[in-house]
Protein backbone atom coordinates (compact mmCIF):
# COMPACT_ATOMS: atom_id res chain seq x y z
CA UNK A 1 0.00 0.00 0.00
CA UNK A 2 1.50 3.34 -0.60
CA UNK A 3 1.43 6.01 1.98
CA UNK A 4 -1.77 8.38 1.51
CA UNK A 5 -1.19 11.29 -0.16
CA UNK A 6 -0.80 14.52 1.99
CA UNK A 7 -3.86 16.82 1.61
CA UNK A 8 -3.23 20.52 2.04
CA UNK A 9 -6.00 20.83 4.72
CA UNK A 10 -3.74 18.12 7.06
CA UNK A 11 -0.50 20.35 5.91
CA UNK A 12 -1.90 23.24 7.79
CA UNK A 13 -3.25 21.52 10.62
CA UNK A 14 0.61 19.87 10.99
CA UNK A 15 1.87 23.72 10.58
CA UNK A 16 -0.29 24.44 12.97
CA UNK A 17 0.58 22.04 15.41
CA UNK A 18 4.47 22.22 15.28
CA UNK A 19 4.18 26.20 15.96
CA UNK A 20 1.63 25.99 18.89
CA UNK A 21 4.75 25.87 21.50
CA UNK A 22 6.21 29.70 19.88
CA UNK A 23 2.75 31.15 21.52
CA UNK A 24 4.64 30.71 24.66
CA UNK A 25 7.36 34.06 23.27
CA UNK A 26 4.96 35.46 21.10
CA UNK A 27 2.36 36.16 24.01
CA UNK A 28 4.52 37.53 26.64
CA UNK A 29 6.87 39.70 23.80
CA UNK A 30 3.79 40.78 22.32
CA UNK A 31 2.40 41.93 25.60
CA UNK A 32 5.44 44.08 26.16
CA UNK A 33 5.65 45.69 22.89
CA UNK A 34 1.69 46.89 23.54
CA UNK A 35 2.82 47.96 27.10
CA UNK A 36 6.34 49.50 25.84
CA UNK A 37 4.07 51.43 22.83
CA UNK A 38 1.71 52.75 24.88
CA UNK A 39 3.96 54.14 27.55
CA UNK A 40 6.30 55.75 24.94
CA UNK A 41 2.86 57.32 23.67
CA UNK A 42 1.35 55.74 20.51
CA UNK A 43 -2.26 55.77 21.17
CA UNK A 44 -3.93 52.26 20.15
CA UNK A 45 -4.53 52.89 16.66
CA UNK A 46 -1.07 53.75 15.98
CA UNK A 47 0.10 50.54 17.82
CA UNK A 48 -2.69 48.03 16.84
CA UNK A 49 -1.41 48.86 12.93
CA UNK A 50 2.33 48.94 13.35
CA UNK A 51 1.45 45.03 15.09
CA UNK A 52 -0.24 43.95 12.29
CA UNK A 53 1.12 45.54 9.46
CA UNK A 54 4.77 44.75 10.51
CA UNK A 55 4.72 41.85 12.76
CA UNK A 56 8.43 41.69 13.57
CA UNK A 57 8.50 42.12 17.13
CA UNK A 58 12.66 43.02 17.02
CA UNK A 59 12.42 45.71 14.23
CA UNK A 60 9.03 47.08 15.80
CA UNK A 61 11.23 47.23 19.32
CA UNK A 62 13.31 48.56 17.33
CA UNK A 63 11.41 51.36 15.92
CA UNK A 64 9.99 52.60 19.13
CA UNK A 65 13.65 52.78 20.92
CA UNK A 66 15.22 55.18 18.22
CA UNK A 67 11.76 57.43 18.21
CA UNK A 68 12.63 57.72 22.11
CA UNK A 69 15.71 58.48 21.06
CA UNK A 70 14.69 61.32 19.00
CA UNK A 71 16.82 59.63 15.75
CA UNK A 72 15.05 61.12 12.35
CA UNK A 73 12.53 59.13 10.50
CA UNK A 74 14.23 57.52 8.01
CA UNK A 75 17.31 56.79 10.57
CA UNK A 76 14.35 55.19 12.43
CA UNK A 77 12.83 53.32 9.18
CA UNK A 78 16.69 52.33 8.14
CA UNK A 79 17.86 50.99 11.25
CA UNK A 80 14.64 48.89 11.54
CA UNK A 81 14.61 47.48 8.17
CA UNK A 82 17.83 46.37 8.91
CA UNK A 83 16.93 44.72 12.05
CA UNK A 84 14.50 42.81 9.04
CA UNK A 85 17.29 42.23 6.45
CA UNK A 86 17.46 38.17 7.66
CA UNK A 87 14.14 37.64 5.87
CA UNK A 88 15.60 37.98 2.70
CA UNK A 89 17.84 35.33 3.40
CA UNK A 90 14.59 33.37 4.44
CA UNK A 91 12.82 34.54 1.64
CA UNK A 92 15.54 33.12 -0.40
CA UNK A 93 16.19 29.99 1.18
CA UNK A 94 12.00 29.19 0.31
CA UNK A 95 12.48 29.81 -3.42
CA UNK A 96 13.37 25.75 -4.13
CA UNK A 97 10.43 25.10 -1.88
CA UNK A 98 7.45 27.72 -2.67
CA UNK A 99 8.76 29.29 -5.93
CA UNK A 100 6.39 27.33 -8.03
CA UNK A 101 3.01 28.99 -6.03
CA UNK A 102 0.98 31.73 -7.69
CA UNK A 103 1.93 34.78 -7.74
CA UNK A 104 -1.27 35.69 -5.55
CA UNK A 105 -0.42 32.45 -3.15
CA UNK A 106 3.03 34.02 -2.62
CA UNK A 107 2.14 37.19 -1.50
CA UNK A 108 0.11 35.80 1.05
CA UNK A 109 3.19 33.95 1.90
CA UNK A 110 5.84 36.67 2.00
CA UNK A 111 3.61 38.43 4.95
CA UNK A 112 3.79 34.95 6.73
CA UNK A 113 7.18 34.71 6.08
CA UNK A 114 8.12 35.26 10.16
CA UNK A 115 10.89 33.90 12.11
CA UNK A 116 8.55 30.63 13.37
CA UNK A 117 6.90 30.11 10.03
CA UNK A 118 10.60 30.44 8.14
CA UNK A 119 12.35 28.05 11.05
CA UNK A 120 9.44 25.37 11.17
CA UNK A 121 9.54 24.97 7.43
CA UNK A 122 13.34 24.98 6.97
CA UNK A 123 13.70 22.00 9.31
CA UNK A 124 10.50 20.20 7.72
CA UNK A 125 10.63 20.92 4.19
CA UNK A 126 13.57 18.91 2.94
CA UNK A 127 12.24 15.76 4.87
CA UNK A 128 9.23 15.91 3.34
CA UNK A 129 9.91 14.84 -0.18
CA UNK A 130 6.74 13.99 -1.34
CA UNK A 131 5.02 16.90 -0.48
CA UNK A 132 3.59 19.07 -3.51
CA UNK A 133 3.78 23.30 -3.93
CA UNK A 134 0.20 23.41 -2.16
CA UNK A 135 1.10 21.15 0.85
CA UNK A 136 3.95 23.24 1.63
CA UNK A 137 2.02 26.81 0.94
CA UNK A 138 -0.31 25.21 4.00
CA UNK A 139 1.83 24.32 5.87
CA UNK A 140 3.90 27.28 6.04
CA UNK A 141 0.05 29.45 6.49
CA UNK A 142 -0.36 27.07 9.41
CA UNK A 143 2.51 27.82 11.28
CA UNK A 144 1.90 31.30 10.75
CA UNK A 145 -1.90 31.44 11.21
CA UNK A 146 -1.33 29.78 15.11
CA UNK A 147 1.21 32.45 16.30
CA UNK A 148 -0.12 35.69 14.46
CA UNK A 149 -3.33 36.02 16.14
CA UNK A 150 -1.66 35.83 19.45
CA UNK A 151 0.93 38.31 18.57
CA UNK A 152 -1.97 40.75 17.40
CA UNK A 153 -3.98 39.71 20.44
CA UNK A 154 -1.34 40.02 23.04
CA UNK A 155 -0.40 43.43 21.29
CA UNK A 156 -3.63 44.70 21.76
CA UNK A 157 -3.60 43.57 25.62
CA UNK A 158 -0.56 45.21 26.21
CA UNK A 159 -1.85 48.44 24.54
CA UNK A 160 -4.93 48.34 26.15
CA UNK A 161 -4.15 47.99 29.62
CA UNK A 162 -0.65 48.97 29.68
CA UNK A 163 -1.34 52.55 30.85
CA UNK A 164 -2.98 51.12 33.94
CA UNK A 165 -0.08 49.91 35.03
CA UNK A 166 1.86 52.25 38.02
CA UNK A 167 5.50 53.93 37.53
CA UNK A 168 6.98 50.95 40.20
CA UNK A 169 6.49 48.40 37.61
CA UNK A 170 9.35 49.72 35.70
CA UNK A 171 8.06 49.09 32.12
CA UNK A 172 11.11 51.51 31.12
CA UNK A 173 13.04 48.51 31.43
CA UNK A 174 10.52 46.23 29.79
CA UNK A 175 12.08 47.35 26.08
CA UNK A 176 15.87 46.30 27.17
CA UNK A 177 14.53 43.34 28.88
CA UNK A 178 12.77 42.77 25.41
CA UNK A 179 16.14 43.07 23.54
CA UNK A 180 18.22 41.05 26.01
CA UNK A 181 15.83 38.01 25.55
CA UNK A 182 15.61 38.08 21.90
CA UNK A 183 19.62 38.74 21.40
CA UNK A 184 20.61 35.99 23.88
CA UNK A 185 19.42 32.68 22.86
CA UNK A 186 20.65 33.69 19.49
CA UNK A 187 24.59 34.35 20.97
CA UNK A 188 24.50 30.36 19.77
CA UNK A 189 28.02 30.39 18.44
CA UNK A 190 31.43 32.43 18.84
CA UNK A 191 30.61 34.40 15.63
CA UNK A 192 27.41 35.32 16.92
CA UNK A 193 29.08 36.45 20.37
CA UNK A 194 32.04 38.38 18.64
CA UNK A 195 28.94 40.24 16.76
CA UNK A 196 27.18 41.05 19.07
CA UNK A 197 29.89 42.17 21.50
CA UNK A 198 31.76 44.23 18.06
CA UNK A 199 27.75 46.18 17.85
CA UNK A 200 27.95 47.13 21.66
CA UNK A 201 31.61 48.34 21.78
CA UNK A 202 31.11 50.09 18.43
CA UNK A 203 27.44 51.96 19.43
CA UNK A 204 29.35 53.27 22.34
CA UNK A 205 32.32 54.55 20.66
CA UNK A 206 30.67 55.94 18.01
CA UNK A 207 27.52 57.59 19.90
CA UNK A 208 28.91 60.87 18.83
CA UNK A 209 27.99 60.25 15.17
CA UNK A 210 24.96 62.44 14.54
CA UNK A 211 21.83 61.06 13.39
CA UNK A 212 21.96 57.93 15.60
CA UNK A 213 24.19 56.65 12.24
CA UNK A 214 27.17 55.46 14.74
CA UNK A 215 24.52 52.21 15.29
CA UNK A 216 24.40 51.62 11.19
CA UNK A 217 28.58 51.86 11.15
CA UNK A 218 28.81 49.47 14.17
CA UNK A 219 26.53 46.80 12.88
CA UNK A 220 28.12 47.04 9.59
CA UNK A 221 31.52 46.20 11.38
CA UNK A 222 29.69 43.61 13.82
CA UNK A 223 28.05 41.61 10.92
CA UNK A 224 31.69 41.14 8.84
CA UNK A 225 33.39 40.52 12.40
CA UNK A 226 31.01 37.77 12.59
CA UNK A 227 31.10 36.29 8.56
CA UNK A 228 34.88 36.36 8.75
CA UNK A 229 35.58 35.37 11.86
CA UNK A 230 33.03 32.05 10.75
CA UNK A 231 35.19 31.61 7.76
CA UNK A 232 38.28 31.54 10.03
CA UNK A 233 36.86 28.81 12.03
CA UNK A 234 35.39 27.07 9.35
CA UNK A 235 38.98 27.42 7.44
CA UNK A 236 40.90 26.19 11.00
CA UNK A 237 38.31 23.00 10.85
CA UNK A 238 39.76 21.91 7.35
CA UNK B 1 6.78 63.13 26.22
CA UNK B 2 4.96 64.52 22.61
CA UNK B 3 5.18 62.44 19.31
CA UNK B 4 4.70 64.02 15.91
CA UNK B 5 1.85 61.85 14.11
CA UNK B 6 3.23 62.54 11.11
CA UNK B 7 6.68 61.15 12.11
CA UNK B 8 4.65 58.20 13.54
CA UNK B 9 2.36 56.73 10.68
CA UNK B 10 5.75 57.59 8.27
CA UNK B 11 7.68 55.25 11.05
CA UNK B 12 4.97 52.72 10.75
CA UNK B 13 4.09 53.18 6.81
CA UNK B 14 7.86 52.93 6.09
CA UNK B 15 8.47 50.00 8.15
CA UNK B 16 5.64 47.89 6.95
CA UNK B 17 6.01 48.43 3.06
CA UNK B 18 9.62 47.29 3.63
CA UNK B 19 9.50 44.82 5.10
CA UNK B 20 7.09 43.49 3.26
CA UNK B 21 9.14 43.68 0.43
CA UNK B 22 12.10 42.13 2.45
CA UNK B 23 10.05 39.31 2.57
CA UNK B 24 8.43 39.07 -0.48
CA UNK B 25 12.05 40.01 -2.07
CA UNK B 26 13.32 36.35 -3.59
CA UNK B 27 10.31 34.63 -3.43
CA UNK B 28 8.38 36.78 -5.44
CA UNK B 29 10.28 39.04 -7.72
CA UNK B 30 14.04 37.67 -7.70
CA UNK B 31 12.92 33.88 -8.43
CA UNK B 32 15.89 31.52 -8.89
CA UNK B 33 18.73 33.95 -8.81
CA UNK B 34 21.06 32.78 -6.23
CA UNK B 35 22.17 34.76 -3.02
CA UNK B 36 25.78 34.18 -3.16
CA UNK B 37 27.50 32.64 -0.05
CA UNK B 38 29.14 35.62 1.39
CA UNK B 39 25.34 37.38 1.53
CA UNK B 40 24.62 34.34 3.40
CA UNK B 41 27.10 34.90 5.54
CA UNK B 42 26.65 38.29 6.57
CA UNK B 43 23.06 38.12 6.42
CA UNK B 44 23.17 35.60 9.41
CA UNK B 45 24.25 37.77 11.83
CA UNK B 46 22.25 41.08 10.88
CA UNK B 47 20.36 41.30 14.13
CA UNK B 48 22.81 40.52 16.59
CA UNK B 49 24.94 42.92 14.91
CA UNK B 50 22.16 45.74 14.86
CA UNK B 51 20.53 44.91 18.33
CA UNK B 52 23.44 44.66 21.26
CA UNK B 53 24.60 47.97 20.35
CA UNK B 54 21.29 49.50 20.09
CA UNK B 55 20.51 48.30 23.82
CA UNK B 56 23.66 49.05 25.48
CA UNK B 57 23.14 52.45 25.71
CA UNK B 58 19.81 52.02 27.10
CA UNK B 59 20.81 49.24 29.57
CA UNK B 60 24.22 51.37 31.19
CA UNK B 61 22.38 54.62 31.04
CA UNK B 62 18.72 54.13 31.76
CA UNK B 63 15.96 56.92 30.50
CA UNK B 64 13.69 56.29 33.81
CA UNK B 65 17.43 57.41 35.88
CA UNK B 66 17.88 60.14 33.69
CA UNK B 67 21.14 58.83 32.32
CA UNK B 68 22.47 57.92 36.01
CA UNK B 69 23.87 53.71 35.99
CA UNK B 70 21.13 52.33 38.15
CA UNK B 71 22.60 48.92 39.81
CA UNK B 72 19.13 47.62 40.34
CA UNK B 73 17.94 47.92 36.24
CA UNK B 74 22.12 46.93 35.39
CA UNK B 75 21.38 43.31 36.90
CA UNK B 76 18.25 42.64 35.96
CA UNK B 77 19.81 43.14 32.67
CA UNK B 78 23.30 40.81 33.41
CA UNK B 79 20.85 38.17 34.69
CA UNK B 80 18.02 38.76 31.79
CA UNK B 81 21.70 37.76 29.45
CA UNK B 82 22.83 34.93 31.39
CA UNK B 83 19.91 33.31 31.50
CA UNK B 84 19.02 33.62 28.08
CA UNK B 85 22.38 32.20 27.00
CA UNK B 86 22.64 29.79 29.68
CA UNK B 87 18.91 28.40 29.09
CA UNK B 88 18.63 29.47 25.39
CA UNK B 89 14.79 30.44 25.98
CA UNK B 90 13.26 33.94 25.53
CA UNK B 91 10.44 32.96 28.14
CA UNK B 92 13.32 32.58 30.66
CA UNK B 93 15.40 35.82 30.44
CA UNK B 94 12.45 37.87 30.64
CA UNK B 95 10.95 35.91 33.78
CA UNK B 96 14.92 36.14 35.24
CA UNK B 97 15.01 39.96 34.34
CA UNK B 98 11.71 40.81 35.48
CA UNK B 99 12.32 38.46 38.42
CA UNK B 100 15.51 40.47 39.48
CA UNK B 101 14.47 44.26 38.95
CA UNK B 102 11.26 44.09 41.13
CA UNK B 103 12.94 41.84 44.08
CA UNK B 104 15.75 44.13 43.85
CA UNK B 105 13.62 47.38 43.76
CA UNK B 106 11.45 45.56 47.15
CA UNK B 107 14.63 45.36 48.80
CA UNK B 108 16.39 48.38 48.00
CA UNK B 109 13.06 50.37 48.97
CA UNK B 110 13.15 50.16 52.58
Amino acid sequence: MTKPQTTSKSAFWAGYRDCLPFILVAGPFGMLFGVAATDLGLNLVETMTMTVLVIAGASQFTALLLIEENAPTFIIILTALAVNLRMAMYSAAMVPYLGKASRGMKLLLAYFNVDQSFGLASVRFPLETGWTVANRSAYFCGASMAIMPFWVLFSYLGAAFGTKIPDSFALDFALPICFLAIIAPALRTLPHVLAAFTSVVGALLLSWVPFSLGLIIAAIIAMMVGAWSEKWLEGRKQ
Amino acid sequence: MTLDPVQIWTVIAGLAVGTFFIRWSFLGLLGDRELPEWAHRHLRYTAVAILPGLIAPFVLWPTATQGQTDPVRLAAALVALGLGVWRKSAVAAILGGFGTLYALQYLTAG
